[in-house]
């Protein structure tokens, strides 16, 4: 197992090699070829989203729509529960990633930089989590959701998903590797530790929270599991599990079924090629542990 | 929150010989770590303990549960829906792990120096991971349709006469496996990428010098200077492969719609099956126990066996 550093070093620039530049063709069909199959099913699901729904079903597959239906998109949202749907996943993602964001540098800060007896069985207690499958806390999990009388609303969807064992120990590490003069500077100041925490420490681990804001998000916008678990009326559903039920229900064609999961994906496909650098060194770091 | 914050006795001992020379920090540690560590509690801890509960109890109609000592378990061993579910489990598991050789290769010939492009290709082969499953899955549906999907016309090309992959027990459980290798080489290429940038670049270059081809320099050099990261993924892609219930739930669909799923069921659909369609608390309470221990063996065994194989310097 190598470290885990949460900085995401800053990747030196791959050197040019001086000499004659080789032949790169070889590699370049491999990897084109290898695009053009990872690529398919998303240039396929754009197709036949503007087709209409016999060429989408037809036999000889229909490479190109005779003519684009445009129309297709506008059925998402006049058919399908769409828009609340998409309120619900945005509203969730926020939360819970702010709220992992909060109590996850709070409590690794803590961890890592602060003495207090029990730390480490607390720290250890916590960190169990990350070895346990979600099923064995579901159950429990809906249990007291449905006993706090939360099925189906926006809370009872975001509740658990605000604590995060991962988050705690991605923060934790970050902190650890921070030094320690600039806080023994603040604290000989006169800050509390709420303070050095605020404004010292917080600040410098910037690039680990985005870390975390990542893939929480990715996380809170694709889970499919809970969401499909505490809410049964499709009004109340996040895209993930909305999209889901649509598979059963055989009154929706399937250009209006593709349009609406690409409208659903496409946030967190956009997001990812704006912050492409960003997401990759921190999937990359966070993967190194 | 106080039962949870108070300091456990337990640990005293060690902290107390060491304390007198640390930093006091007084109550501000406890309400640094209170809020995560009361959610923590409430909503992953003390469901663990209730699981283990829950998985010996039958779960009433109208609420309330009685003690039933075994009786799941021994239901649940002695008929075929878990030894099915485990089955299924593996394959897919086995499948997607060979999304790990393909990004070693994709990977390395994105570390080619100079290459152009190098940036677009990674984000094209990331984006199946970033993709919502369910997402994804519609057009995997209609990808795999046995009447006009594309797949069995382009197999009708070589003459193969494609199976209804989402209909055909057996089939079915492949073609989820497609879909979750497809969407698990990105995130594989990515952490590879990192493990290839440490690989110092004098090592190639001396091979080079010795007149080592690039297939000689990716055996000899690439691969075992990579077994770390290759060892962290293969152990990411089976507790990943354990988990799978996205990708089944939204490519086949429901039980009632599409009985195949019966045959095709993972362990965790095995679980939310009983656990929220049948309505069986205690024994998806049992199968959560289960898939627990099996994860921890898995784990376990990869670790005993990554030791043989890990470069470690």
């Amino acid at each position: 197992m190598t470290e885990l550093t949460t900085t995401p070093a800053r990747t030196p620039k791959r050197r040019r090699p001086a000499g004659p530049r080789r032949n790169n063709v070889w590699i370049h069909l491999v990897l084109s070829i290898g695009a053009v199959v990872m690529m398919f099913p998303f240039v396929w699901q754009i197709l036949m989203s503007l087709s209409t729904n016999a060429e989408v079903q037809s036999v000889t597959p229909h490479l190109w729509p005779a003519k684009i239906q445009w129309g297709n998109y506008a059925e998402v949202f006049r058919q399908l529960p769409f828009l609340d749907q998409l309120r619900t996943s945005v509203v969730i993602t926020v939360i819970r990633v702010l709220g992992q964001i909060a109590f996850c540098t709070l409590a690794g800060y803590a961890f890592a930089r602060m003495h207090f007896r029990g730390k480490n069985l607390v720290l250890g207690a916590v960190l169990s989590i990350l070895m346990v499958p979600s099923q064995v806390y579901l159950l429990p999990q809906y249990q007291i959701i449905k006993d706090l009388g939360l099925l189906g609303t926006m809370t009872g969807l975001l509740l658990p998903g605000l604590f995060s064992a991962f988050g705690t120990f991605l923060m934790r590490t970050a902190f650890l590797a921070l030094p320690s003069e600039l806080e023994e500077a603040a604290r000989l100041d006169g800050a509390n530790p709420f303070q050095v925490f605020w404004h010292v420490m917080l600040p410098l681990i910037r690039p680990s929270i985005s870390v975390l804001a990542i893939t929480s998000t990715l996380w809170s916008w694709n889970e499919l599991l809970w969401p499909l678990v505490v809410t049964t009326n499709s009004d109340d559903m996040p895209l993930s599990a909305g999209l889901a039920t649509l598979i059963n229900d055989r009154t929706v064609n399937y250009p209006i079924v593709l349009a609406a999961s690409l409208l659903a994906t496409a946030p967190v496909l956009i997001l990812f090629i704006v912050l492409q650098r960003r997401v990759i060194d921190g999937l990359a770091t966070s993967g190194m542990k | 929150m106080s039962s949870v914050t108070s300091p456990p006795r337990g640990a005293a001992p060690a902290t107390t010989v060491r304390k007198r020379g640390l930093r006091r920090d007084g109550f501000w540690p406890w309400l640094f770590v209170a809020p995560l560590v009361g959610g923590v509690a409430v909503f992953f801890l003390w469901p663990i303990v209730q699981t283990a509960w829950f998985s010996l109890t039958e779960f009433g109609v109208f609420g309330g549960t009685t003690f039933t000592g075994l009786d799941n378990y021994k239901t649940l061993f002695q008929n075929g829906d878990l030894y099915k579910s485990i089955g299924n489990t593996l394959i897919y598991t086995v499948i997607t792990l060979f999304n790990v050789p393909i990004a070693v290769v994709v990977a390395s010939l994105l570390n080619t120096p100079g290459l152009r492009g190098a940036a677009v290709y990674r984000v094209l082969y990331f984006l199946p991971y970033v993709a919502m499953p369910t997402a994804v899955a519609m057009v995997w549906r209609i990808i795999f349709n046995g009447d006009f999907g594309v797949l069995n016309y382009v197999l009708g090309w070589f003459g193969i006469d494609g199976p209804y992959w989402i209909s055909t027990p057996g089939a079915a459980i492949v073609a989820v496996s497609i879909v979750g290798l497809w969407s698990l080489i990105g995130f594989s290429v990515i952490v590879l990428g990192a493990g290839l940038k440490q690989i110092p670049p004098d090592l190639y270059e001396a091979a080079e010098l010795d007149g080592a081809s690039r297939l000689r320099q990716f055996r000899s050099i690439t691969v075992p200077l990579l077994t770390p990261s290759i060892a962290f993924l293969s152990i990411v892609s089976v507790i990943q492969g354990f988990q799978m219930f996205d990708l089944l739930y939204a490519v086949l669909g429901t039980t009632n719609m599409n009985p195949t799923v019966f045959d095709s069921m993972s362990i965790v659909y095995l679980f939310y099956q009983a656990g929220f369609v049948t309505n069986e608390k205690g024994m998806a309470a049992a199968i959560a126990m289960v898939v627990l221990v099996l994860v921890a063996l898995a784990t376990v065994v990869q670790f005993r066996l990554q030791k043989k194989w890990v470069h470690l310097d």
